[in-house]
């Protein structure tokens, strides 16, 4: 029995932090939050030249053949540097092709999703999250005609993963004939999301609505862990702010009120942690129990996440809510994460629905 | 990560519960109030044979002697918990004075004292907390002056539990007034019968006592009862607290609860709708679920670094806080769930569950407040766990 992270995945942790701190600083993630016409290709040839792209994907295919858990740690690290790019697309894509690809499709694809050289967007929001607006995409002889919403990199990735009204799925190429992509602007710019327009669009078959759940828990388990990386960096963010900013002829930090504030976040971001590694953990070695807990990993991360956000900030005063301290980088960041593929409330309905407590 | 269990491992789990399924029978738990049972008694002496009580105590103190060993002990409480099986006196004389005693009693001392407390015969208190010094313990006014060979106390104790019932009391006194605050206090054992002492049960707003004032006049006790040093006493009840850390936020139990919430969510209705299909009540019975998870989870954690031997840092410092603040919420639940119903209690046709969801929330409120208050723990939390500063002492008072 050992409920911890290894060695070498704290290793990996921590190289990767000190790589997106060299190759992806701040200034950078500014830079390409201000520029919609930035496509960030250095930022993902740093992430791909890490292994990331491929980080499950088989060996065989050029991956480095890990487990969710591990790219979930990445994940984590990528939230704590607020580091944009096609991360959870290409994890998603890898993981359809693993668990639904045909031999064919694995090998057209994967060595290329794991190099880096292909990236891929998600889409797979309406039957997860539930569809607004008539979006939604029909399948009829191969082709799809809809809309999609929300979809991950949908202006700059190769090859996307759709996910149809009854669930089952499909890879498109960014360049099918009869599609249309727009972006769409949200509060985070340091991920970006847009809609897909699909009319009478070639389409390959990969999985049905068993496949789409595994992407869906898998993408839930990437956000919390994303969220839990933010919101350490807000907490840390705040606890220097707190030894440092004097008020009252001493520093903040040593107000109750302030501290209180403090270890209120430590207090409840600390048990997510243990969380988003079980949940992380129990998608390959405990699957009867994998979407249950993804559904809590994400849920409670972002009600965590709101918590700590708004928190954190509050700590900072006034200053907090400035561009010139770039806090709301973070807060953003959870915001994102918290909407993403459903919100608490209708994840949570799903949790209860996965254990027969609900209808 | 790992989470299977060796060979071994599973060996253990299966005598464990093959031991509960022959003695199902003999099962007796410990009546709250009381003083224990003839058949409690038997049940605890046969837990200590078996190694389920006082596993690692040694034998000739009268424990079972086994080695330390985590995964074990969670394997004894998961099957004990799985069982619906009474796991044995948790009373503060095992959990709080046995680990004391072994760590800085005399030789003398232990013989006396430790067996018959595991063994249920002699029952404890403790005289911690006064009217004057909660929060601030170290302040405390009870005071020991020298007479002799002995010493003659006076003052007066307050939440203390079991103090009718209990034949001996663990204390903390001050003996030197004039050392500073933390430096002048002894821990000193003496029997709750001594002339001068008299005890005041302390209704609670659950309606019965569980804590009472005690008062000390003129008290004579011996200076050989004192444990580990005279003035020294300060640091062996900081001894005892780390013990008292090390069993608070049960998430065996907390689950165990949260079962028997959605089993109550199931079986009640209002107006022919059961609770669990009304979305607003299932949606907080599901953020309640995370929570319970993160609590388990985070239990596996603080276990792993146990067995390891590492710090668990900031996923130890949290568990009394989120723990406590967790069960009552579940609690809080129920009530809402029952609805009128949850206003109900101690009897009446048409009272749930004998009213144990109104007594557990009204009674958890005192755990947030017990072992240190919330606010304590946030101190801590913010001072060891982020390395905040303390908050600046007043220049003069």
């Amino acid at each position: 029995m050992d409920f911890s992270i290894t060695q070498d995945q704290k290793m990996m942790q921590d190289s990767l932090s000190r790589t997106l701190s060299d190759s992806v600083p701040l200034d950078r993630v500014r830079r390409y939050a201000g520029a919609p016409a930035d496509a960030g290709a250095d930022i993902w040839s740093a992430i791909a030249d890490f292994g990331l792209a491929g980080v499950v994907t088989p060996e065989a295919y050029g991956g480095l053949g890990l487990t969710l858990l591990d790219a979930a740690l990445a994940a984590q690290a990528l939230g704590r540097a607020v580091t944009p790019g096609p991360f959870l697309g290409g994890v998603a894509a890898a993981i359809a092709l693993n668990e639904a690809g045909s031999a064919d499709q694995q090998t057209r694809w994967s060595p290329k999703l794991a190099s880096g050289e292909v990236t891929a967007g998600l889409a797979i929001s309406e039957p997860v999250a539930g569809a607004r607006d008539g979006a939604g995409v029909t399948a009829a002889s191969g082709k799809l005609t809809g809309k999609a919403l929300f979809v991950t990199d949908a202006l700059t990735a190769d090859l996307f993963v759709v996910a149809d009204r009854s669930g089952n799925l499909h890879l498109v190429k960014a360049d099918a004939a009869g599609l249309t992509r727009a972006a769409m602007t949200t509060i985070d710019q340091t991920r970006r999301v847009g809609e897909l327009t699909f009319h009478e669009t070639p389409a390959e078959p990969l999985g049905g609505p068993g496949t789409l759940a595994r992407l869906r828990d898998a993408a839930w388990v990437l956000l919390a862990a994303d969220s839990l990386g933010a919101c350490e960096v807000m907490i840390e963010k705040a606890v220097d702010y707190a030894k440092e900013r004097r008020q009252f002829g001493r520093v903040i930090g040593s107000f109750q009120a302030v501290k209180h504030m403090c270890a209120e976040m430590a207090a409840e971001l600390e048990p997510c942690r243990a969380l988003v590694w079980y949940a992380a953990y129990a998608f390959d070695e405990a699957r009867d129990e994998s979407s249950l807990t993804a559904a809590h990993a994400k849920a409670h991360t972002s009600e965590i996440g709101r918590f700590v956000a708004r928190t954190a900030t509050e700590v900072h005063g006034g200053m907090g809510i400035t561009d010139l301290l770039g806090l709301h980088f973070w807060f953003k960041r959870v915001g994102l994460n918290r909407q993403l593929l459903g919100g608490p409330e209708r994840v949570r309905r799903l949790a209860a629905q996965i254990q027969g407590l609900a209808a | 990560m790992d989470l299977k269990l060796t060979p071994e491992m599973e060996a253990f789990r299966d005598e464990v519960r093959g031991f509960l399924q022959t003695h199902e029978d003999r099962y007796a738990p410990n009546a709250g109030d009381e003083r224990p049972r003839e058949a409690a008694l038997e049940w605890q002496a046969l837990l200590i044979d078996h190694g389920y009580a006082a596993r690692t105590i040694p034998r000739e103190y009268g424990g079972y002697g086994a080695e330390p060993d985590i995964l074990k002990s969670r394997i004894i409480t998961e099957e004990f918990t799985a069982a619906g099986a009474p796991r044995g006196f948790a009373n503060q004389g095992i959990s709080m004075l046995v680990p004391t005693l072994l760590e800085v009693g005399s030789e003398e001392q232990k013989k006396r004292w430790i067996a018959p407390t595991l063994r249920g015969e002699v029952v404890w208190c403790q005289g911690y907390s006064e009217p004057g010094a909660g929060s601030d313990l170290a302040s405390l006014q009870t005071k020991a002056t020298e007479d002799g060979d002995d010493f003659l106390i006076s003052g007066s104790k307050i939440w203390t539990s079991t103090a009718a019932q209990a034949d001996m009391i663990f204390c903390l006194v001050r003996t030197e007034p004039q050392a500073p605050k933390h430096d002048g206090i002894s821990y000193v054992l003496f029997p709750m019968k001594t002339p001068g002492i008299e005890v005041r049960p302390l209704k609670t707003m659950t309606g019965s006592a569980e804590f009472n004032e005690v008062f000390f006049t003129d008290v004579r006790v011996p200076q050989s009862a004192v444990v580990g040093g005279r003035g020294r006493g300060w640091f062996v009840a900081n001894a005892t607290l780390k013990h008292e850390r090390g069993m608070l936020g049960d998430p065996n139990a907390t689950e165990a609860r949260l079962h028997s919430l959605i089993e109550l969510m199931k079986t009640e209705r209002v107006d022919g709708v059961r609770l669990i299909d009304d979305p607003v009540m299932c949606d907080r019975l599901m953020q309640l679920q995370a929570r319970v998870l993160t609590m388990k989870f985070n239990g596996l954690r603080l276990l792993t670094a146990s067995m390891t031997g590492e710090s668990a840092g900031m996923a130890g410092l949290v568990v009394k806080l989120q723990g406590c603040e967790l069960n009552h919420q579940i609690a809080a639940l129920a009530i809402d769930a029952l609805g009128e119903l949850g206003v109900l209690y101690e009897d009446g046709p048409y009272l749930r569950s004998k009213g144990s969801w109104q007594r557990s929330y009204m009674f958890d409120l005192g755990l947030i407040i017990g072992g240190g208050t919330a606010q304590i723990q946030k101190n801590i939390i913010s001072e060891r766990g982020l390395g905040m500063p303390r908050e600046p002492k007043l220049a003069s008072v």
